[in-house]
């Protein structure tokens, strides 16, 4: 099957990696695809948490790099969702217990059985990052409208064009269309300037996104959500969809703008 | 490439390495009978030249090609390349020993080298320069992307970005004055040459959003926009 390996980072904490992690890999697996999430923030695990696996945890991700079980024993199968699992992070541990080859050689040892390995990735640019970004094909940067968190993401896609792991795809979250539209926040137009690379989706800000993260059950399982809708089709853009992006407010020419810079692949 | 000799059917073009023929379509034996008698109408013009034909897309097998040169050589032409857009015909030109666009080429590029005039060192980078990324270099540098906010570049000699500086600059650093710094539009953090810098300026304040060029003028950093009625 060969399975492909994505890895979603930041730079800044905060801006949504695990939410994003979550809401992708759950709507892969409403596509029917085998998705395989692993959480890499070693020390800080959240992924479980918002997917609600927590109670379920036997095994994690060091205690299979350090040989104490298979790598079979550590993918927590998620049961409301067919062809699930995630493999979480150890909590008790730092992020020096992993190195990028230990990562590497985990997603060669499940890649064949599955569709997608999805990374969640700890912010900052130090070991952490590094092991989450060592097995990936391509990455997905995501970051907020913001001056700090698109500074962040900058740095990062640097980064990721030195280790050359191909051009990152960006997911700008919590957009807000009514404070853009009082000017009191970047839109993607101006975010997408900066950063000079290829848009994969936008997710507006939603409420039901705490929410959801709060009672262990991803938004887009919830049909009405706007930011679930998003998740789902930046999901269904992975698998190579064609998908406009959903339009927020068809009166405002901000979205018109926006999807017309990403059908021009955000040149 | 030079003087353009209309003879005939196929336009020949006079050029370092020898004569350039371009065959247009048509059917190849038909074709190679045009040309060989064309020769040897013109055998004073031909007698001893060297000769290349550009086929464009057309695919030539090595056994047409042998007999093509067979034909020249009995002539006393020599073909020593056959150029064409098909991959196919450049492996068989490769294989009967011609050269193909790719070898003449190249032939031409290592004969720039000579012709290039006093010029100094220069660096051109085509991407964008991110935060954290350090550009240090020892001449002019040439940017054809942005600079972004954290990104920084320092050099010896001038800066020309051809795309926005929203990041740091300092030109001149060993101190030389004569040095400019340009891009298509301007909000730098920090911007230097040699050792004036933009910061706490008043000309900070009143940027426009249009092609730059900053230098020392009587000690101090002065801005010129680029304007096309000038």
């Amino acid at each position: 099957m060969a399975a492909k390996i994505i890895t979603i980072t930041s730079g800044k904490g905060g801006v949504g990696k695990t939410t994003a992690t979550a809401n992708i890999s759950v709507a892969l697996a409403q596509l029917g695809q085998k998705v395989v999430c692993i959480d890499s923030d070693i020390g800080l695990r959240n992924l479980d948490v918002v997917l609600g696996l927590e109670n379920r945890i036997v095994y994690d991700l060091v205690d299979v790099i350090e040989g104490r079980c298979r790598i079979r024993q550590a993918m927590i199968k998620d049961k409301r969702f067919e062809g699930m699992y995630l493999i979480p992070a150890a909590q008790t541990r730092n992020k020096n217990a992993v190195s990028p080859s230990d990562m590497i050689q985990l997603c060669n040892e499940i890649r064949e059985e599955v569709n997608w390995i999805l990374i969640d990735s700890p912010a900052g640019i130090e070991r952490g990052f590094k092991n989450a970004i060592a097995p990936a094909e391509e990455v997905l940067v995501i970051t907020n409208p913001d001056v700090s968190a698109v500074r962040d993401a900058d740095r990062i896609i640097g980064i990721i064009e030195s280790e050359e792991k191909g051009p990152a795809r960006l997911i700008i979250n919590r957009l807000n269309p009514e404070m853009i539209r009082r000017g009191e926040m970047l839109d993607a137009g101006d975010v997408l300037e900066l950063l000079a690379v290829k848009l994969i989706g936008i997710v507006p800000e939603d409420e039901k996104v705490l929410r959801s993260t709060n009672i262990g059950k991803p938004v887009v399982t919830h049909e009405k959500s706007i930011a679930g809708q998003a998740f789902r089709n930046i999901a269904r853009r992975m698998m190579g969809d064609d998908i406009p992006l959903i339009d927020l407010d068809a009166k405002d020419g901000i979205f018109n703008r926006i999807s017309r810079i990403f059908n021009t692949g955000g040149e | 490439m030079t003087e353009v000799k209309a003879i005939a059917d196929f336009p020949i073009k006079g050029f370092k390495e020898g004569l350039l023929l371009t065959i247009g379509d048509g059917d190849w034996n038909e074709i190679q009978f045009k040309l060989l008698s064309q020769i040897d109408e013109k055998t004073k013009f031909f007698k001893g030249a060297k000769i290349a034909i550009e086929i464009g897309e057309r695919v030539i097998h090595a056994a047409e090609m042998a007999k093509l040169r067979d034909s020249l050589s009995d002539r006393e032409v020599k073909l020593f390349a056959v150029l064409s857009t098909s991959q196919v015909t450049d492996m068989n030109t490769e294989s009967m020993g011609l050269k193909t666009r790719k070898s003449v080429l190249k032939e031409n590029h290592a004969g720039f080298g000579s012709a290039v005039l006093d010029g100094e060192p220069a660096i051109l980078l085509q991407k964008t320069i991110r935060s954290g990324t350090s550009i240090k270099y020892a001449g002019h540098v040439i940017i054809d992307g942005d600079v972004n906010p954290g990104g920084e570049i320092l050099a010896t000699g001038s800066i020309i970005i051809w795309g926005k500086l929203r990041g740091s600059v300092h030109a001149g650093m060993d101190g030389s004055e004569s040095e400019v710094i340009c891009a298509m539009e301007l909000d730098p953090i920090n911007l230097r040459i040699a050792n004036i810098t933009i910061k706490n300026n008043k000309l900070l304040r009143k940027l426009k959003r249009k092609p730059v060029r900053i230098k020392i003028d009587n000690g101090k950093l002065t801005i010129d926009y680029w304007d096309n009625k000038k």
